[in-house]
């Protein structure tokens, strides 16, 4: 039987919506990427405005802001990416050490509950529960005798809270891969370890662990490709002019130097730059994946 | 048996006390929250509050409630909510069944396979993207909240691993019997992917209800804001010209007694939800990841 258009018609049909949202939403806007190459003003368009080759990105490379930028956006990313892979690893192989079901469960529904929240709705809790000005945190902090600790209104601290409250957010969602994965390791490799007289911690080590591996290597590889992206839903219901130096990231860069100051022709070159990178990671890291863990998507 | 042992019984009581602590660390500030929203303008105002409402009060509810901004962002929230999740689902399922079957059966699927995953790992950027949405017409428009968000690839990703899970032999014999693939989707596919729809949904319907950038790009009057949009510009960038109290009003309430019920009534939905497909998007979420 080979497959005919007639057969096959009703499949291309299908498919029709996502692929009419996909070049309107996705490929048309690729178009738009010339104006990483213009002095694009919006009253003259496309058309007329002049083209100035490679400025834009000189500019990128040169001006202090967009390096201080660029410094900021690795920092906070790689930081986020090295805990957002470790805490729900460990985590993970804690929770499989509690044997109560029901104990289990409730911790598990528990945290995953910040994931669900916007970071509008955390931010909006955040600013009020961090503040120095009898925020909840600095006065139970104040009650043992530290702080206040400027969490959101000095650059270090700004960091140190960006970095620790998304792990916060997205440790226990982080968790899932890990418990599933567990829950998939062959029973008879912890007796046969039991019957040799193995402690707990040696089957972690030799069991455990090595069965958490594969999975770890794909989580791992696979956020390599947001190395570029802190955060701008957190950072920009966060940040405040404070913090500026520190915390601003690549996407709130764009979005102040495209909307607020009206200058689309650098900011879409700030934006390509972090477009093209992320494009080599990603394909990079899913190569990886693929050679390593036999990870595929399609 | 490692579990009789001493030292592993030391360890799991202070394992189980360590992981209990920080599932209660994942839900403080949200009670936080809860029990300002409850307590008085004096108490709060005087950061007297910790975990528990003090001089419990409902008036920052009935402030909140009686906002006609609120309750307007709250309306268009659902809307989009509804009828933007109903558009993903349906995009969704409609392309994730030619997505999932073989080549030899339906040989144009690596083209579009390729035409999706190059989606994933390339974007314009912001800007293109906010110029494509002004040429389009679509600035101001409530529309502009529910069609680009239309196709999510990572959503018909989940959905194609999962109709592969369908056995064969079910289409193989509604075919024989003369069905169509049309037939077989709506007939055969769905009715089996109940439990992966409901997981779907869940994460579309969730990303609508949170979604506030959109909003804030591409809608310029505040009556227009969706109520992620409305928290965003009232609470995190303190824009107070759509709180609509009067002066007297403001003496008698605290601003963060009313921030902390707009921020807990937003919150709520979610909170409603998500518990009890907690077993779906884990399944959902499984199912895109762990594959053999």
């Amino acid at each position: 039987m080979r497959p005919t258009l007639r057969r096959t018609w009703p499949l291309h049909l299908m498919l029709l919506p996502a692929l009419a949202g996909l070049v309107v939403f996705n490929y048309v806007p690729l178009g738009g990427i010339v104006m990483a190459f213009m002095d694009y003003k919006p009253w003259l368009g496309f058309d007329h405005s002049p083209w100035i080759g490679l400025d834009h990105f000189r500019a990128l490379f040169e001006r202090e802001d967009s390096l201080q930028v660029i410094w900021n956006t690795l920092i906070i990313s790689v930081f986020k990416i090295v805990f957002n892979l470790l805490v729900p690893l460990i985590f993970a192989i804690l929770l499989n050490e509690v044997r109560i079901r029901l104990l289990t469960r409730t911790i598990q529904t528990m945290v995953y509950l910040p994931h669900f929240l916007s970071w509008v709705i955390l931010g909006g809790i955040l600013v009020n529960f961090l503040s120095t000005d009898g925020g909840f945190v600095n006065r139970v902090l104040g009650a043992i005798g530290i702080g206040p600790i400027p969490f959101l209104m000095h650059g270090d601290w700004f960091r140190f809270t960006v970095i620790v409250s998304d792990v916060w957010k997205e440790f226990g969602y982080g968790t899932i891969v890990f418990i599933a994965a567990l829950a998939n390791v062959d029973p008879a490799l912890y007796e046969a370890a039991e019957v040799d007289g193995a402690s707990r911690w040696k089957q972690t080590l030799h069991i455990t662990i090595p069965s958490l591996l594969p999975m770890a290597i794909v989580v791992g590889t696979l956020s390599l490709g947001n190395i570029l992206n802190a955060g701008f839903d957190q950072i920009f219901n966060l940040y405040n002019s404070m913090v500026m130096n520190k915390g601003d990231i690549i996407d709130t860069f764009v979005y102040r130097t495209a909307i607020l100051e009206g200058n689309f022709g650098f900011a879409t070159a700030v934006g390509l730059f972090k477009s093209v990178v992320s494009m080599v990671l990603i394909v990079g890291a899913y190569r990886l994946a693929y050679q390593y863990a036999n990870y595929r998507v399609f | 048996m490692y579990h009789k042992t001493l030292p592993y019984r030391i360890f799991s009581v202070f394992n189980t006390a360590f992981l209990s602590a920080l599932a209660v660390i994942c839900v403080i500030p949200l009670l936080h929250v809860l029990a300002v929203s409850l307590s008085s303008k004096a108490a709060a105002d005087g950061n007297l509050v910790g975990l528990w409402p003090v001089d419990f009060s409902f008036e920052a509810y009935k402030a909140t409630v009686s906002n006609p901004y609120f309750l307007g962002s709250v309306w268009i929230s659902v809307m989009r909510t509804v009828l933007g999740t109903a558009l993903i689902l349906l995009v969704t399922v409609l392309a994730a069944y030619p997505l999932s079957k073989e080549t030899r059966e339906f040989r144009g699927r690596p083209v579009y396979a390729w035409a999706f995953v190059f989606t994933m790992i390339f974007n314009g950027g912001l800007v293109p993207f906010y110029i494509l949405i002004l040429k389009l017409g679509l600035m101001n428009k409530f529309a502009v909240l529910i069609i680009p968000a239309m196709v999510n690839v990572w959503l018909i990703v989940l959905m194609m691993n999962f109709f592969r899970g369908v056995p064969r032999a079910l289409e193989e014999a509604a075919f024989i019997d003369g069905a169509s693939h049309f037939g077989v989707l709506f007939r055969i596919y769905l009715p089996l992917s109940l439990p992966a729809l409901a997981t779907l949904g869940l994460f579309a319907g969730v990303w609508h209800w949170n979604s506030w950038f959109d909003g804030l790009l591409y809608l310029s009057r505040k009556e227009d804001y969706p109520l992620a949009t409305y928290l965003q510009t009232v609470i995190v960038s303190r824009d107070m010209s759509s709180m609509n109290f009067t002066i007297e009003e403001m003496e008698l309430l605290s601003q963060k007694t009313i921030n902390a019920a707009q921020i807990f009534i937003g919150a709520l939905p979610v909170l409603l939800v998500y518990p009890f497909l907690q077993r779906y998007f884990i399944k959902g979420l499984v199912l895109g990841s762990v594959k053999e």
